[in-house]
């Protein structure tokens, strides 16, 4: 399909697409209803890119305007939505066209399906007439997300439109979150609708007789758990993002403060409570800190609320908290009991059950003597690296980054030795500001997340935290900075290598080193220049806080090439197949 | 299937209500974790309304199968007279192939393959397993699972 449209035309569209909705626009066909039914979601921001079977869609659009952030790839679209979810934790909007433009979002829907991450996706789909033909961009959308999607939808019926949406938003932002998908054939979104039937799916009650997600806890559980935790001497709160997803954070820091209980993270829950409180021991898992994983060993008593005990986290589950008793809080069911077993099952939102144990009051157990411990245990194995006297380590550039934005910054990564650097070292203060993919490990996810955040919050300042080879991935939205103004940092710590694949191959594989060094990357530098952006690097330690420091603290978007040491590797650390107890990398050699 | 669970028949059809289908499902699995957690994955897709378990339920359980069997003219008496037991029907015959339609219990079937195998199967057509809970189940049921209800 070949668009010709002249340089005066791209400006009328854009007057027009700026200005209010006409207010005498009137819905006509389906792909009317379709944006109309987003007004009605209160929809502010759509990331997405068209196509043929998205014509009418995008025609629509024009008619009765909705902000539409048009990205350089379907992928670098359905990450900002991720990034938006995230930071607002409210369903992020992707549209894209058929066939290609459809499967070019499959990493991004698995991604916010793994991570619970409310989106409402619309693809465009061939004629009703032709599926299944191998029509032209035709792809079996559904077929190929049933299993990476909370729940999909094909529309049959153009009256079904509001109906269905509605159903798709409320799906995707409720129980456990996740993404939904409504495909949708062209015919439809061209066919016109009828009035009252229209209206009638408007106004009708959301009915799912096999989606009732439960949020209150159950009175008998919520008992049993307060006993145990009374009764324990060892207890500890690992949290999870369900902590955020029900914006619990409050409630978290109310309980543990109130039962002097410790605790520890998740990746994802990171921000679930301040960074620096003193009862919060950092993250657990992999790459977790000692003391975290130390924690879960020897704990009694371990209150899982809302983490799935993912194996990055747990390490080998045979060996897992060996000690204790679980108390597993979890808005999805099936997450309890899945890889660990549970002595007190609680199926709730995490904000409800804390508020019900709240609002008893109950014996608090004697923790002090395990504070002391884990403080001990705290102060002796800490973050630690040797530094170097010509090259930056990827930690201090952190610590850099943290001091200077106050652990205020909402920081989104991508995947590889920086990310689990910046989990350690970036301790958050606030909830809802760290942006990074924990299931699915999306290289190509940090930087269109920090886009997608920043429209979220506009006037908060955003920073990506890159790798060299994973911001290559999507570096191609690099253009949306500038046309939207949008000031996202961005910091590629720059190792010239797949860090966290050498990391492995130095460890496991003699220091076979197969595919894991690139050593001719671009100059980022002009490569932001070329995009209209500034762009900084930095060589030496020396030079590197003030150029953080005017870098981070400009009001335009920046791009900084960090050169970091490349035989630096992340520790410590949980070796594959083992427990959390046998770390290896836990002090200075 | 994604999450590794060994499907070894599913039979499916409506039901009295419009709109709801009904599916029967034979699963092999290992053991009571794996069983809660096919119940719980298949409990949260959004179409489905409702999971039952009925492994240790009194139950009816039917499967049909048809049978085309070698069977020319000089022993099909002596074929009908050996397979009489099973009380099969015979659906379709030609000079020297006769179909049998039998319904049952799936052991039931089973053993009627076998009985007519050294004749000569040309095809063999089974439907799966569908079936029913009875009205009325013995007091001492098997223990729920911990969390389901
Ligand atoms: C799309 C995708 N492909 C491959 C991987 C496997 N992988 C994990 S980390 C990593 C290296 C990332 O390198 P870089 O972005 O430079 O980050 P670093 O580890 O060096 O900090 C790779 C290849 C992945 N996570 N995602
Ligand atoms: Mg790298």
């Amino acid at each position: 399909m070949t668009a010709n449209v002249s340089a005066s035309e791209k400006l009328d569209a854009n007057a027009i697409s700026q200005s209010q909705p006409e207010k005498k626009f009137k819905p006509k066909n389906g792909a009317d209803l379709l944006i109309q039914a987003l007004h009605d979601q209160d929809v502010e921001i759509v990331f997405g890119y068209p196509g043929g079977a998205v014509l009418h869609l995008y025609d629509a659009m024009y008619k009765n305007p909705i902000r539409h952030i048009l990205t350089r790839h379907e992928q670098g679209a359905i990450h900002a939505a991720e990034g938006y979810a995230r930071v607002l934790n409210k369903p992020g909007v992707v549209i894209a066209t058929s066939g290609p433009g459809a499967t070019n979002l499959v990493t991004g829907i698995t991604d916010a399906m793994i991570d619970s991450i409310p989106l409402v996706i619309f693809t465009g789909q061939v004629a009703t007439s032709v599926i299944g033909s191998d029509a032209f961009q035709e792809a079996d959308v559904i077929g190929i997300t049933t299993p990476i999607t909370k729940h999909n939808y094909q529309v049959q019926d153009v009256n079904d439109i509001p109906r269905i949406v509605k159903e798709a938003f409320h799906i995707a932002n409720s129980g456990r979150k996740g993404p939904v998908l409504i495909d949708f054939p062209k015919n439809i979104s061209a066919d016109v609708f009828d009035e009252a039937l229209a209206e009638a799916s408007r106004e009708k009650e959301i009915y799912l007789p096999g989606y009732q997600p439960n949020s209150k806890p159950n009175y008998l559980q919520i008992q049993k758990a307060i006993q145990a935790i009374s009764e324990s001497k060892k207890p500890l709160v690992l949290a999870g993002a369900g902590v955020l997803f029900a914006d619990a954070r409050e409630e978290l820091t109310a309980f543990v403060e109130k039962y002097k209980i410790p605790v520890v993270n998740t990746l994802l829950g990171l921000g679930s409570i301040h960074g620096n409180h003193e009862l919060n021991y950092g993250m657990a898992g992999m790459h977790g800190a000692v003391v975290a994983n130390d924690a879960i060993q020897n704990a009694d008593l371990l209150i899982n609320i809302g983490a799935r005990f993912d194996d990055r986290l747990t390490g080998d589950t045979k060996l897992f908290a060996p000690n204790a008793t679980i108390i597993h809080i979890d808005i999805d069911p099936a997450e309890i009991g899945k890889n660990i077993p549970t002595d007190v099952p609680i199926v709730a939102d995490a904000k409800e059950a804390l508020i019900a144990i709240l609002k008893k009051d109950f014996q608090a157990p004697d923790t002090n003597a395990w504070i002391d411990y884990l403080n001990e245990k705290q102060t002796n194995y800490p973050y630690w690296y040797v530094e170097d006297e010509r090259e930056i380590l990827p930690q201090q550039a952190i610590q850099l980054i943290h001091s200077i934005t106050n652990g205020d910054a909402i920081v989104t990564t991508d995947v590889g030795q920086h990310q689990m650097w910046v989990a350690q070292y970036y301790r958050q203060n606030h909830g809802h500001r760290w942006v990074t993919s924990g299931g699915l490990g999306t290289m190509g996810f940090g930087f269109p997340a920090a886009i997608g955040a920043q429209f979220a919050k506009p006037d908060k300042k955003v920073i990506a935290i890159c790798g060299d080879a994973g911001f290559q991935m999507t570096a191609q939205e690099l253009a949306l900075l500038k046309e939207f103004h949008l000031p996202v940092k961005i910091v590629i710590l720059n190792n010239f290598a797949l860090g966290m694949v050498r990391q492995w191959q130095q460890t496991f594989y003699e220091g076979r080193y197969s595919q894991s060094l690139m050593p001719v990357q671009p100059d980022f530098v002009k490569l932001a220049d070329a995009y209209g952006i500034k762009g900084y690097q930095i060589d030496t330690l020396d030079e590197a806080s003030a150029i953080f420091e005017e870098a981070l603290n400009s009001d335009e978007p920046v791009l900084i090439d960090c050169r970091v040491k490349q035989v630096e590797n992340v520790y410590p650390m949980v070796p594959p197949g083992k427990a959390l107890h046998e770390m290896i990398g836990v002090k200075k050699f | 299937m994604k999450r590794q669970f060994n499907i070894e028949s599913i039979t499916v059809g409506h039901t009295e209500q419009l709109n709801i289908s009904k599916m029967t499902f034979v699963v092999n699995v290992e053991d009571e974790v794996k069983l809660e957690q096919l119940i719980k994955q298949l409990s949260k897709q959004i179409d489905v309304l409702k999971v039952n378990d009925i492994t240790e339920k009194s139950i009816v359980l039917r499967e049909l199968a048809l049978i085309k069997v070698v069977s020319p003219g000089n022993i099909r008496l002596e074929m009908n007279a050996i397979v009489e037991p099973f009380r099969p029907q015979i659906i379709d015959t030609s000079k020297n192939v006769v179909t049998y339609q039998v319904v049952g219990h799936p052991d039931k079937i089973d053993a009627f393959i076998e009985l007519i195998r050294p004749y000569g199967i040309k095809e063999l057509t089974r439907t799966g397993i569908t079936a029913s809970v009875r009205e009325t189940q013995p007091s001492d049921s098997a223990p729920q699972l911990s969390i389901l209800k």
